[in-house]
């Protein structure tokens, strides 16, 4: 299944967007390494952006700067949100709330609580009523978004703005699920070909299919990709930074592999 | 399996389609494990909601609880995925032949062929509180708590994936109450671009205080059981449930029940309320309808997400009525089951696929006066007919909308 990138974006530990990003990656300029990224939720009316979490906000600024870089208009691209752990400080709010004895889950934790949130509150702030579709698959989080947005520009004939995002737990459940960092990125895949940046040919293959994809001689960036599951991204956006043809192979469920052969076919300038 | 993708549409709107159909489904709910308990209670019109007795709840409502699960653990070989949501998907799996009929598929298409998508809002959420309230001195959670196969969201859908021996594409859908109904719209679109054979599809969410508590700090948990589309209609009654079925391609002839269309919409107005005028829920009906080539006046029955909440019901008529106006028989079946939130989807998809196969359509049980602003046709008994294509509702917290028909293809 052929799929076209018409836009990228990520927000991560020592990069705030795509360009840091892509310059530590073609240019070996250095991320620094005490800076976290602080979303703001931009594209938000500031009701909705007061109410909004660290997730929401992450989810909201990756893809609003995909959709700026691709020149399209929300109102003309469904949406795909994957992450795997979702609102990370919503559900730990309300488990605390509820441990209480009045129990009491604030109106802003509970509808923050839904997976959808992000979606949400992106559909409100950039008013537009095309679908979204948010779904969760652990580590393979990455390889299923992929899979639902390539299916969807094959089949629904609209560009699809992907974001794929996680944030870390507070204690005591970050003991469970031990994510350390924030990290969100964005593609606009399209079926069309027409002023894109590269073209993603996706195959799932099975059990004899080779390891996933690591980020070799960068042990920062691989040590991020372990620890987050929106990081599995981190090759896929290092062969989108090179250029050329790259394999990429993302984990897919246990006993499933996601192929991405990566052709980039524009030089992207900065 | 070769089949032939057989045309819909009108006009320019003309579009090939893989017709699916729905070669086994299955439920479990507050009415009994399996289809012939929720068909039995529709014909009889047997409630299945009770006053408020889950756990230590201390909520003044009615509920639709599905009764064994605190006591039917999940098989051993999968223990550590024990926990009430996955337990409650076991029933379901378990019920009407279903893992029989996933087994037959696999040997039919291969393992690998196979996708499962499942719908959840809140999975097994229910873990991750009770062991907040277990946390030691030093604020930890107990040694026992399992997060990645208890509570996060795809934990169900690699339970259904393990139990059916299934090594397909997977991810679990989480869109509030519209979950169980979008995942048909992603398994379509898996296969018709190939990625797959068939699929499993379902949902499966179980009772659990952050929404028994988070809707009732909203106001909408009704004390009573809960009346959709009536003019005293106060609110929400919960349930549980789990709901499965299993999708292949068919070339749309015999009887066979098939998904005939989807549309899937955003309100962008709110992230609790809904847009007063069902601005998107219209517009998800109007997309069904169109990747069906169906008219309004095709659909014999709509099963209305109908949460008994008063902005809900008057949002969901106003869009109802401007696309069907007043003719169309409708209903809400939460009066039955509950609202059974990221299983609401899957529920009334099995529930739309009895009233095909029995000339059914259900009453709005527990209403007693219709809301006399509404003009869509709420039933207030049952009615025997021909039933030839059914349209249900779903719709979410975030603005999540979704309308899925179903009938026989020809």
């Amino acid at each position: 299944m052929n799929v076209h990138v018409k836009s990228i974006a990520a927000c991560g530990p020592g990069f705030a967007d795509w360009e840091t990003l892509r310059g530590h990656f073609t240019a070996a300029a250095p991320l620094p390494a005490d800076f976290a990224p602080k979303p703001q939720g931009a594209l938000l009316p500031a009701v909705e952006r007061r109410r909004a979490s660290l997730t929401v906000r992450l989810a909201v600024d990756v893809a609003q700067a995909a959709l700026q870089q691709s020149g399209l208009k929300a109102q003309d691209v469904a949406l795909v949100f994957a992450s795997s752990n979702g609102d990370t400080n919503t559900i730990h709010n309300i488990c605390t709330a509820l441990a209480t004895p009045e129990r009491f889950v604030s109106p802003t934790n509970f509808h923050n609580s839904v997976h959808n949130a992000a979606a949400g509150y992106w559909s409100i702030g950039a008013a537009s009523m095309q679908p979204s579709t948010c779904l969760s698959a652990r580590e393979y989080s990455v390889a299923a978004g992929l899979i639902e947005a390539a299916a969807q520009c094959a089949t629904e004939n609209l560009p699809v703005l992907l974001a794929i995002f996680d944030t870390p737990f507070p204690e005591p459940l970050h003991a469970a699920m031990p994510t350390r960092h924030v990290f969100g990125m964005a593609l606009v895949l399209d079926a069309k070909p027409e002023g894109s940046l590269a073209r993603l040919s996706l195959t799932v293959e099975s059990a004899a299919a080779p390891n996933a994809t690591r980020m070799v001689n960068d042990e920062n960036l691989e040590n991020l990709r372990l620890d987050s599951p929106a990081a599995r991204s981190l090759p896929l956006l290092a062969a989108l930074a090179a250029g050329g043809a790259t394999e990429v192979t993302l984990d897919y469920a246990d006993d499933l592999k996601l192929k991405v052969e990566c052709h980039v076919v524009m030089t992207q300038t900065d | 399996m070769k089949t032939l993708p057989f045309q819909r549409g009108k006009g320019d709107r003309t579009v090939f389609v893989q017709a699916l159909a729905l070669t086994r489904y299955t439920v479990v709910n507050a009415l009994g494990r399996g289809v012939a308990a929720t068909l039995e209670a529709l014909q009889s019109r047997r409630s299945g909601l009770r006053p408020c007795d889950f756990m230590d709840a201390a909520l003044d409502t009615w509920i639709g609880r599905v009764d064994g699960l605190e006591i039917e653990p999940v098989v051993a070989r999968l223990g550590e995925y024990d926990c009430r949501n996955n337990r409650l998907a076991q029933l379901g799996l378990a019920a009407d032949g279903f893992d029989a009929a996933v087994a037959a598929a696999r040997a039919r298409y291969g393992a690998h062929r196979i996708a499962v998508i499942i719908g959840t809002s809140t999975s097994g959420i229910l873990e991750t509180e009770l062991a907040y309230r277990a946390r030691d001195a030093a604020g930890k959670l107990p040694p026992a708590f399992r997060y990645r196969t208890a509570h996060e969201n795809y934990s169900v859908t690699d339970f259904v994936r393990r139990t059916l021996q299934l090594q397909g594409p997977a991810f679990t859908v989480s869109t509030a109450c519209s979950s169980s109904a979008k995942v048909f719209a992603s398994a379509s679109r898996l296969i018709e671009s190939g990625l797959c054979d068939a699929a499993v599809v379902g949902g499966v969410d179980s009772l659990c205080f952050t929404t028994m508590y988070g809707f009732s700090s909203l106001e909408i948990v009704s004390r009573q059981p809960c009346r959709p589309a009536d003019a005293e209609r106060n609110g929400i009654s919960m349930g549980e449930a789990a709901g499965f079925a299993l999708l292949e391609k068919t070339d749309g002839r015999g009887d066979a029940i098939c998904l005939l269309g989807y549309g899937e919409s955003s309100d962008a107005y709110h992230m609790s309320s809904p847009h007063p005028e069902g601005a998107g829920a219209r517009l998800a009906m109007s997309q069904a309808l169109q990747r069906s080539g169906l008219d309004a006046a095709d659909i014999d029955y709509i099963n209305l997400h109908g949460t008994a909440t008063r902005a809900n019901d008057s949002a969901e008529n106003m869009a109802v009525a401007a696309l069907f106006g007043g003719r169309t028989p409708c209903s809400s079946t939460k009066g039955w089951t509950g609202h059974t939130l990221g299983a609401a989807g899957i529920t009334e998809v099995v529930i739309a696929c009895l009233c095909l196969r029995e000339g059914l359509l259900p009453a709005s049980l527990n209403t007693v006066t219709v809301d006399p602003s509404f003009t869509m046709n709420v039933l207030l008994e049952n009615r025997r007919q021909p039933v030839k294509r059914v349209l249900s509702n779903s719709f979410g917290f975030g603005g999540s909308n979704a309308a899925l028909i179903l009938g026989v293809a020809r």
